[in-house]
């Protein structure tokens, strides 16, 4: 059971069977265990064909051309009952990585504000602070998003007594309403000048790090960019005549008509998983800052620093390294934490391919995609968490 | 020299004098943690005022306005919903929690037989708490008991169907029950099931090898509920025609074949934290590789990750919620279908169970979370210099 590269010259000979060479042996174990596994998923496959057979369901991934039949009560693209089975799919793909994007935004963000306000001299605020992460890191997250839906939306006012919020906004039990910008004609302009500061910003930024390299002149970028970044869309905005009208909600007879709806699905899937996922992120920063020692403050304090500065130059740069590999498990968490979905109906990936299965009989192939899909996502976003990762590791000489 | 007179010089020493108001006390403690700089002001008064927003509301919803018993729903709705509480009122519906507990206990467990349960809970206890205990001597007969009968008794005493007990089918079981037994028996599957992966995926055979690393890469890359799903229609599918699984036994294979995937993970950090010298000094003992694993390598390893380990503990038992979904009725899930009691239904009544159930899991990981900080430290037999 030894490892093979310990078979040395010492060999089978001397010891007088073969039984006992350690490389003969590891390769007879592996012989063994393929074999079982060769012949495990023979019979598993023998038994799925006979039975599939006795079920009259022919496998294959045809269905996904056939016509769905079901409606769907959020979609980001154009979807009806009567497009196809793979156009569900689709939609529920959109849906899961929507509710993924935002959650992840709003956990780092809130996450990085609580796991700094723990380690606050403040005492109130580390309380406060310490109270949210040890709740919220000890109860499902499947409580938390019932929580939000039959807890706190489920018993607001009906549609009658909506209660009303700034900016035309409304909320009730069947979500939240606000005003729904109408882009008009040359809206594209300011799409292009934001596109274009956005790039104008990149170039500032690296020409200025080449220059404080070479000369130790100092350029204010980030003032640069945000008037950039600000200044461009405002004025494409101005030329083009204030191409933007808005949709505002009003109340109907049985139900609100126009704006954009958010809807209680969604709301309490999105709330409860950044709040969830932010107390598990805040412990991470948390960890990530008491990680950088105290020599490298102090230190910083004895070049002069101010303390603002110590943190952002000396501190967040090192902690970072520590913090971005947990971080990157914990939005794969998140994403992978949307599939509760299913439990209130908001139409992600999971429930939609439930809905499919029931209406097709085809398991196997919807728990495939699933899989392709979730480890594809997966993939993808330790992917980039890991390009990022080398980006911010020590450069070592 | 000698000359000098020396009597000026005092012959005993001053009285530490206090130090200024400011500077002493509660107000010297509140200037250094709450008022120290502006900006801490200023937070000071938010923490403050959120305090103030969120906490006497709580307390006088869920104690003082609280309707701690009652018959139905009455109790917990206002005169126009149709109950009896003035309207306008609003506070937690005990009533519900009160009326639903053993349900929330024991499921739809057969009324008569529920000491069987009890008494299972019993035995976990006993036998549970003097193993937590470090100084409860017998350690190794209590963890024989522990993982060793007890499973075989408490299967005997909850299924029945033997020595003139009933048989009540794990369609039946529900609530805490449900939680408590899967996730016991998760964790007792999962844990050696990871430390078998992660020395798989540490191992020099590659067949050997790649199995692991695709099982563990596979599962942990997938959701809990596409593999719960996946268990419980994919299983029947993969049996011969005619065999059928419980679907207790279902939803136990899920839940413990993802956590031990994450399981792996924790154990293959604390392998790959041992130094070499350790992997070497038990070579040149002439140890077998299963000596050197179980003697040398895995002791400290598995005592490098104890807060790896408890955390996957923790998530499991958090996980064991999601079942739910393939029919059966954890203590969530109970609760949530209580909901639909048209008896009880009023507007607090989510509200409260949900409440009620998330301090029952809170009180567990909590607990869980607390002890593994505990044994970290108990453990810590002094690697620092």
């Amino acid at each position: 059971m030894s490892s093979p590269d310990s078979a040395s010259h010492a060999g089978a000979s001397a010891r007088g069977s073969w039984l006992y060479d350690p490389q003969i042996r590891g390769i007879i174990t592996q012989v063994l265990v393929a074999l079982a596994l060769v012949l495990f998923v023979w019979w598993i496959i023998g038994n799925t064909t006979d039975n599939l057979r006795s079920r009259g369901i022919s496998s294959g991934f045809a269905f996904l051309d056939r016509r769905a039949g079901f409606d769907i009560s959020q979609s980001l693209i154009d979807y009806t009952a009567n497009s196809t089975f793979g156009r569900a799919m689709l939609v529920g793909l959109l849906n899961t990585v929507l509710v993924a994007v935002i959650g992840v935004v709003t956990a780092t963000f809130l996450g990085f504000l609580i796991g700094i306000g723990r380690l606050s001299r403040n005492w109130l605020i580390a309380r406060i602070c310490t109270v949210y992460v040890e709740v919220f890191r000890n109860i499902p997250p499947l409580l938390v998003i019932f929580f939000w839906y039959l807890g706190v939306l489920a018993v607001l006012p009906g549609v009658r007594e909506s209660i009303e919020l700034p900016f035309d906004s409304y909320i009730n039990n069947r979500g939240f309403f606000m005003p729904r910008p109408i882009w008009g004609e040359g809206a594209w302009l300011i799409a292009v000048a934001l596109l274009a500061a956005v790039v104008m910003s990149w170039f500032i930024a690296r020409a200025s790090y080449k220059r404080q390299m070479e000369t130790g002149q100092r350029f204010p970028v980030l003032w640069t960019s945000l008037a950039l970044i600000l200044g461009l869309p405002l004025l494409a905005f101005v030329v083009t005549g204030f191409p933007l009208t808005f949709d505002t909600p009003s109340l109907g007879a049985f139900n609100i008509v126009g704006g954009l709806d958010v809807k209680p699905e969604f709301l309490s899937l999105y709330l409860a998983l950044s709040f969830y996922t932010a107390s598990f992120i805040a412990e991470i920063v948390r960890a990530g800052i008491l990680g950088v020692s105290h020599g490298q403050s102090e230190a910083s304090y004895a070049l002069g620093l101010r303390p603002g500065q110590t943190l952002r130059l000396v501190v967040i740069p090192q902690a970072m390294r520590i913090v971005i590999p947990p971080l990157t498990s914990q939005y794969l968490n998140l994403t992978k934490n949307s599939s509760l979905a299913v439990f209130i109906g908001y139409p992600d990936l999971v429930q939609i391919g439930q809905t499919t299965m029931n209406q097709t009989g085809q398991a196997i192939e919807v728990v495939g995609i699933w899989m392709a899909i979730y480890l594809g996502l997966s993939l993808a976003t330790s992917g980039f968490m890991n390009w990022f990762n080398a980006k911010m590791a020590l450069v070592e000489r | 020299m000698q000359e000098h007179d020396i009597s000026f010089v005092r012959a005993e020493m001053v009285a530490n004098s206090t130090p200024p108001a400011a500077e002493r006390g509660i107000v010297r403690w509140l200037r250094t943690n709450m008022f120290a700089t502006p900006l801490d002001t200023v937070l000071t008064l938010l923490g403050l005022l959120l305090i103030a927003y969120t906490l006497p509301p709580f307390i006088r919803w869920a104690f003082i306005d609280a309707a701690w018993t009652g018959p139905d729903r009455s109790v917990c709705a206002t005169i126009v919903q149709g109950g009896l509480q003035p309207d306008g009122w609003s506070g937690a519906c005990w009533a519900f929690v009160n009326a639903k507990f053993a349900q929330f206990m024991y499921g739809r467990y057969t009324f008569g037989e529920r000491w069987r349960v009890d008494l299972t809970a019993i035995l976990f206890v006993a036998l549970l708490v003097p193993l937590l205990i470090p100084r409860v001597p017998y350690k190794f007969l209590n963890a024989v008991l522990f993982f060793g009968v007890f499973p075989i008794v408490s299967f005997f005493l909850l299924v029945g169907g033997w020595f003139g007990l009933a048989y009540v089918p794990t369609s039946e079981w529900g609530g805490l029950l449900v939680t408590m037994v899967l996730s016991f028996v998760g964790i007792s599957i999962s844990l050696p099931l990871g430390i078998a992966l992660a020395l798989g995926r540490r191992s020099k055979m590659p067949v050997i090898k790649v199995l692991c690393v695709v099982f563990i890469e596979m599962v942990r890359g997938v959701p809990l509920v596409t593999v719960l799903f996946m268990a419980s229609v994919m299983l029947p599918l993969f049996m011969p025609a005619g065999m059928t699984f419980d679907r207790f036994a279902r939803a136990l294979v899920g839940v413990s074949l993802f956590a031990s995937a994450y399981m792996a993970e924790v154990v293959r950090g604390g392998l790959q934290a041992i130094p070499k010298g350790q992997y070497e000094g038990a070579d040149s003992l002439g140890l077998s590789y299963w000596q050197k694993t179980g003697l040398i390598v895995l002791p400290q390893a598995l005592k490098l990750v104890i807060p790896g380990i408890v955390n996957t503990f923790i998530g499991l038992f958090k996980d064991t919620s999601l079942v739910y979904i393939i029919g059966m009725f954890d203590l969530l899930g109970i609760v949530r279908q209580n909901f639909q009691d048209s008896n009880w239904a009023s507007a607090q009544t989510p509200m409260s169970g949900l409440l009620f159930a998330g301090f029952i899991f809170w009180i567990f990981c909590f607990g869980m979370s607390r002890y593994s900080i505990y044994m970290e430290r108990r453990l810590d037999t002094g690697h620092k210099r």
